[in-house]
């Protein structure tokens, strides 16, 4: 087990996160974030909360569950975690930063893609991820990461969440969850 | 992956809620309520059943039903084609298995069936390959309008377990009413039967219910208030003096409702008879869930044919 992100690395980088996002815009303005789930969750909670550090305002923030926009859908059926979406705002118009724990093959973000155009039309679409580990089999990319990290064949990427704060690490093939 | 195994349904028909788990059922209304949610989007359609072909084979009228499987299907992104006997083949005589079988060599993947002979259904599911989903059969089971009642419920009430429940009316030939007796007894309700005798079956000892032959005291306290359709096309003039008598004894107006629960709500599973099993009043009033009832049932039948339309044998990984 080799670890690429511990605590404090990640409450950094995600406050670095939030500087590059509200700066790209010149202010917080008409940002809102949407975390995928179930990984995006705690990293889309942790990135509102450090904007809202850094202009003192509050970031809308919404959950998108991607189960039934996966294009294995129809043929891995049904989904093993079927989630509700909550995306308690309209997304029309306005500029949307989803969020996501490791990005991989770039799947999970076109369904993301799809499913948050279902609900609207936003302005742009970012992407922010905590760990870019290459690997993509489709032209996608992340705007934001807080560490991009290089892994072998058969390894995997795994990020938890403890009461100390936020862990990636890389596991080698086989190795159990720790 | 033991939530893999969860997330299916360990059947691979719907055909009635006498033989659904309980396991089974609370994952079917867990599911429901994701695609209640898809249903009050702005696109109210998502892309998961894309290639999968469903067709509604409906032996009996039935507008509400099919159109509900309809909707539910093409929200799925599922083709969806229906099949009705009037004007088919049926007329010149084929039969059902000939028919069915005929339909599956175009290779559907759930068939939607609703007949006018209990059990037709289950005769097919074990001479078909795919998926069989019972819209209704004859006197039987209708297990997706008590799955819908009971998501309408637990929506209502924030539960199902502990609750009172009268079903009033022609309990005899009621497939909502039987359906309805077993799924909500296996979710923790109590469960009340009330009508006129000659509307009760004979023996009920064997049902998970407390009978009345009076609607007063059965409505006592009840949390919900289910009304049954007194089914004309069902009735010989024998069982039933006359319509205006049966609104007169057995009929639920403000007054009787005024016995149940302040909170009570007031379910109908369509048409209604104004007037005669039900009052307009109330059939229209705030306690009304009627129309939650309709919503509910494109939410629950699109849970069903989702976990229904499973590969068999492969396993779904995250």
């Amino acid at each position: 087990m080799r670890i690429v992100i511990d605590p404090e690395a990640a409450e950094r980088g995600i406050r670095r996160i939030a500087g590059a996002i509200v700066e790209r815009a010149r202010g917080a303005g008409d940002v809102c974030l949407v975390g995928i789930r179930r990984g995006g969750e705690p990293i889309a909670r942790r990135l509102a909360l450090a904007i809202e550090q850094l202009e003192g305002q509050k970031v809308p923030l919404g959950l998108l569950d991607i189960a039934l926009y996966r294009d294995d859908a129809a043929t891995a059926l049904p989904a093993p975690r079927l989630g509700r979406s909550e995306i308690p705002f309209a997304v029309e118009g306005r500029r949307v930063v989803l969020v996501d724990d490791v990005l991989f093959t770039g799947r999970t973000v076109r369904a993301a893609v799809d499913a948050l155009l279902d609900y609207g039309r936003p302005r742009t679409i970012e992407l922010a991820v905590l760990v870019d580990r290459g690997g993509r089999e489709l032209p996608i990319q992340a705007d934001y990461a807080v560490r991009a990290v290089e892994v072998g064949v058969g390894e995997r990427v795994d990020v938890a969440e403890t009461e100390a704060g936020l862990h990636a690490v890389v596991l080698a093939q086989g190795e159990p969850t720790s | 992956m033991t939530e893999s195994l969860a997330s299916r349904l360990s059947q691979r028909h719907l055909l009635g809620t006498e033989t659904l788990s309980a396991a089974d059922a609370l994952r079917i209304l867990d599911t429901a309520e994701v695609f209640f949610d898809v249903s009050r989007r702005p696109v109210r359609k998502v892309p998961t059943l894309r290639g999968k072909t469903i067709v509604n084979v409906f032996f009996e009228a039935s507008t509400r039903t099919r159109t509900s499987f309809e909707i539910a299907g093409k929200r799925l992104s599922a083709d969806v084609v229906n099949f009705t006997s009037s004007g088919s083949s049926v007329s010149k005589g084929e039969t059902l298995l000939d028919t069915v079988h005929n339909l599956e060599a175009m290779r559907p993947d759930v068939l939607v069936v609703r007949h006018s002979a209990s059990g037709a259904p289950h005769y097919l599911s074990s001479r078909v390959r795919c998926g069989i989903v019972n819209a209704g059969d004859g006197t039987h089971e209708h297990p997706t309008q008590a799955l819908l009642d009971a998501f309408t419920i637990r929506r209502a009430k924030g539960r199902i377990e502990g609750l009172t429940v009268t079903i009033c009316g022609d309990v005899t030939h009621s497939r909502v009413a039987r359906s309805n007796a077993w799924l909500l007894t296996a979710l923790g309700a109590r469960v009340r039967f009330a009508g006129p005798r000659t509307l009760m079956p004979s023996d009920t000892s064997s049902w998970p219910v407390e009978v009345f032959d009076r609607v007063e005291p059965a409505l006592e306290g009840a949390d919900v208030v289910m009304v049954l359709r007194i089914q004309r096309e069902r009735l010989s003039g024998a069982l039933l003096p006359s319509f205006r008598e049966y609104s007169r004894t057995f009929g639920i107006n403000e007054r009787r409702l005024g016995l149940a629960a302040k909170d009570a709500i007031v379910m109908h599973p369509g048409p209604i008879n104004r007037g005669v099993e039900l009052d307009g009043a109330v059939a229209d009033g705030p306690r009304s869930a009627v129309l939650d009832q309709v919503e509910a049932g494109v939410a629950v039948r699109m849970a069903v044919l989702y976990l229904l339309c499973a590969e068999p044998g492969q396993a779904a990984v995250s």
